[in-house]
């Protein structure tokens, strides 16, 4: 019976450092971290900048970055899917079953997140420093990277729930990436594959094995945070 | 701010680098659950690859979606049991060549104490008769795989056209589909290589086998080099005659789970 307890069986996939787990873990960080940080890299300007600026369909750009927070991973891999495969638009780039593949899916999944909840947290801040920044006479985009940098705690926390989206989906990668043993595995693909072999011990070790790595990240984030707020004072 | 964005950068290109370790030959296959699930493709793999050096990256699917994935260009070589849809395939076109790789069976699985009496049908198309009359519930993966499709044509054969609440259509693969009719003590129709290798099985058993209307074809296709000049055919077709050589049968004929060969090869 203790061969079949899941938590034994994560204990000893982790103390084994069974390779085959070792290469899924790496790539399912690789994949997720890689695409928060392309997400950030667009989202939070894309955010902040909403924020400032004032334009012509302003509330729908809004309402339809907060929408996109509740997108299902399985159509945006399936958009991504069309986009990529030879017979689409971006077929030649030849990147279908690939872990690049799968950063794209992710990134168009964390992407509204991360605008969504930056742009929500800037305009709350551009509220408090308006009248400093009247004052100081200072243009909007002078204005980004100040708001940006004084939110930088709000956004790290925004970042982690762009990992955790990204980190905890499935139907994206399954699509794009087509589960490929070694090439584009990742933990939760192999969760979905043990699962249907009928190895639910397995599955379920697979997955404490992934909200233990969740939670390693997030206690570093937190730390991290931590230790800057401290030397701030 | 730059030093942020230099960070970001340098990380990026770093995580991305880690991306192309591993560039060899390989070739994209699409293929079916059962073959995968089965474990057959780690046991065969690793020779052909040491052979040829040819790494074969599986994208395990239902046969629809199989074919789908190789009419729109994303695969190299297919490898799949629906021998009517393999010839419809290459009637439009989409590949030039099929061979008869392997056979296993599909079994018939049902709850231990088998209401419909099952096991004491003497073809399959009587057991089936006997799952409808006594309206036993019955798990269909209703997703226009090749075990779904065949599952239909044994449905017709009975003379029997399987609706009401009895009949559930699940949509889902073969493991998934198992994992349901254990949970709900259904009937269900199986390949052979995913039950042998299936461990959730709870009170399911296997009650019926045997006769040949049961048998399971699986074909190697040669993709069109018209339609799709991009897809590396070469080594598509070095994976496709190794699947049929002396070397190949030996590989799948050798693979076993607990003891139990659940592919037999018969390429002629």
């Amino acid at each position: 019976m203790e061969n079949n307890n899941a938590l034994y069986v994560a204990l000893s996939l982790v103390l084994n450092l069974d390779a085959t787990l070792y290469q899924i873990v790496i790539l399912s960080l690789q994949v997720s971290l890689l695409a928060v940080l392309v997400a950030a890299v667009i989202g939070f300007p894309l955010g902040a900048a909403v924020a400032l600026w004032r334009f012509p369909g302003r509330g729908g750009a809004i309402i339809a970055l907060n929408a996109m927070m509740g997108l299902p991973p399985v159509v945006a891999g399936l958009t991504v899917y069309m986009l990529l495969s030879r017979a689409g638009p971006l077929g030649e780039w030849g990147l279908l079953f690939t872990p690049s593949a799968m950063v794209i899916a992710q990134v168009v999944l964390v992407l509204p997140i991360l605008a969504a909840l930056s742009r929500q947290k800037v305009e709350e801040l551009l509220g408090e420093y308006q009248e400093q920044f009247i004052s100081l006479n200072m243009s909007r985009s002078r204005m980004m990277p100040t708001l940006l940098w004084d939110a930088r705690f709000a956004l790290l926390t925004i970042l982690l729930a762009g990992f955790g989206r990204a980190s905890a989906e499935v139907g994206a990668v399954m699509m794009v990436g087509g589960n490929i043993e070694g090439v584009t595995r990742v933990m939760t693909t192999a969760i979905v594959l043990e699962t249907s072999k009928g190895d639910l011990p397995l599955a379920l070790g697979l997955g404490i094995v992934l909200l233990t790595l969740v939670m390693l990240v997030n206690a570093g984030a937190y730390v991290v945070g931590e230790l800057t707020k401290r030397r701030m004072g | 701010m730059n030093r942020i964005l230099s960070f970001v950068f340098a990380s990026a290109t770093t995580i991305g680098l880690a991306f192309n370790a591993s560039a060899s030959d390989f070739i994209t296959l699409a293929s079916t659950t059962s073959t995968e699930n089965s474990g057959l493709f780690s046991g065969i793999l690793p020779q052909f690859t040491s052979a040829t050096g040819i790494q074969v990256r599986v994208v395990a699917v239902g046969t629809g979606q199989a074919f789908e994935i190789a009419r729109r260009g994303d695969a190299d070589s297919l490898l799949v049991h629906d021998t009517s849809g393999e010839q419809r395939f290459i009637e439009n076109g989409f590949a030039s060549e099929r061979v008869d790789v392997m056979y296993n069976d599909f079994v018939l699985i049902g709850p231990a104490d088998d209401p419909a009496n099952v096991s004491a049908a003497n073809s399959a198309a009587d057991a089936f008769a006997a799952i409808a009359d006594a309206r036993a519930p019955f798990a269909s993966r209703g997703d226009d795989s090749g075990t779904n499709r065949a599952e239909l044509r044994f449905w017709k054969n009975a003379g029997i056209e399987p609706v009401g609440r009895w009949y559930r259509e699940l949509g889902s693969g073969m493991g998934p589909t198992l994992n349901t009719a254990a949970a709900m003590d259904a009937y269900v129709i199986s390949d052979r290589a995913t039950w042998v290798a299936f461990k959730n099985r709870q009170n399911l058993t296997l009650l019926f086998e045997g006769d040949e209307v049961l048998f399971n074809q699986y074909g190697s296709l040669l993709l069109s080099e018209q339609k799709h000049p991009h897809l590396k055919h070469d080594l598509a077709k070095q994976w496709h005659n190794w699947l049929i050589s002396e070397a190949g049968r030996q590989a799948i004929a050798n693979f076993k789970v607990n003891g139990q060969q659940l592919f037999f090869p018969n390429a002629k």
